[in-house]
């Protein structure tokens, strides 16, 4: 976060990336599958949330440890930062999924394995918000939040990557067979969802980082 | 060897019917023909400049303030 802050060449390279996943993502030719016809093109939307929430809760559990060992309150400003855009990564991909589901699976919500742990995922999230607001001395917030972090990250690597795949499930990839292939993702597709997926992310990191230097200020301020 | 037979026979309709079946598969072919989808492509795009541009001027704020902080303590 440090790196990313002091330098503002990658907020170009998100911009490109973006601009080139909507042109792209629209316009280049998709495998025409049943049932999804045209909405194949999602992936280069929705999924992405889900990868950029990772690596934003990612982020903001690696900040979590940094502030454990150093109890330097800006590790926690990052954490916090890190951790909102990752709300929001997965706020915005639950709603899109239940939109795509409508059209896809029939229903909003069919209870699906994935659907229902990215939920559970995504409350425990919400919990620490509200723990966090809870408690008004900085460092004691800090510590108490770091380390639910740490746990809540442990509990969402399972809920979603291999609970789901236990069972059966609607999401591609689960039901025993984890993998990519069976996203049915042909090389047209790969050509604009990996640089979506780190477009997204990044953008995510955008965020968060304008989120943090307001909490830094903040801090300053207090202090 | 009947089996092989038989399954020889059938191969050319199975793979027919697996070809009828992908250009069967319905498409937004004509909105795209039309090049509409270029007028989609252009109000995204819009949408996202100006999320862009608002991203940007909130770092040069942030910029600013932080710099007018800094001053402030020396």
């Amino acid at each position: 976060m440090n790196y990313l802050i002091r330098t503002n060449w990658w907020k170009w390279v998100v911009m490109i990336l973006l601009v080139y996943t909507i042109v792209a993502g629209l316009v280049m030719a998709v495998p025409r599958l049943p049932i999804l016809n045209e909405t194949i093109r999602n992936l280069h939307f929705h999924v992405p949330m889900w990868f950029g929430m990772i690596f934003l809760f990612g982020g903001s559990v690696f900040h979590a440890i940094r502030y454990l060992g150093t109890k330097n309150l800006k590790y926690d400003a990052y954490s916090k930062a890190l951790m909102d855009t990752g709300l929001l990564y997965g706020v915005l991909g639950i709603t899109t999924g239940m939109l795509w589901a409508s059209f896809t699976w029939g229903e909003p919500w069919s209870n699906d394995p994935k659907q229902n742990a990215s939920a559970v995922a995504l409350l425990i999230y919400f919990a620490l918000m509200v723990l966090r607001g809870s408690l008004n001395d900085d460092q004691q917030r800090a510590r108490i939040a770091a380390v639910y972090n740490i746990f809540a990250f442990a509990v969402l690597v399972p809920l979603l990557f291999i609970l789901p795949r236990l069972t059966d499930s609607l999401h591609p990839g689960n039901g025993g067979n984890p993998g990519f292939n069976a996203y049915d993702l042909d090389n047209n597709l790969r050509l604009v969802f990996y640089p979506a997926v780190i477009g997204w992310t990044m953008l995510g990191f955008w965020i968060a980082t304008l989120k943090s230097r307001y909490l830094l200020l903040e801090i300053k301020r207090d202090a | 060897m009947r089996k092989y037979i038989v399954t020889l026979l059938l191969l050319p309709g199975y793979i027919a019917s697996v070809l009828a079946q992908s250009s069967d598969i319905e498409m937004a072919d004509q909105f795209r023909g039309e090049g509409k989808i270029y007028i989609v492509i252009a109000v995204i795009l819009l949408i996202l400049g100006g999320i862009f541009l608002t991203l940007l001027r909130l770092g040069k704020k942030l910029t600013k303030l932080e710099q007018e902080i800094e001053d402030e303590k020396k």
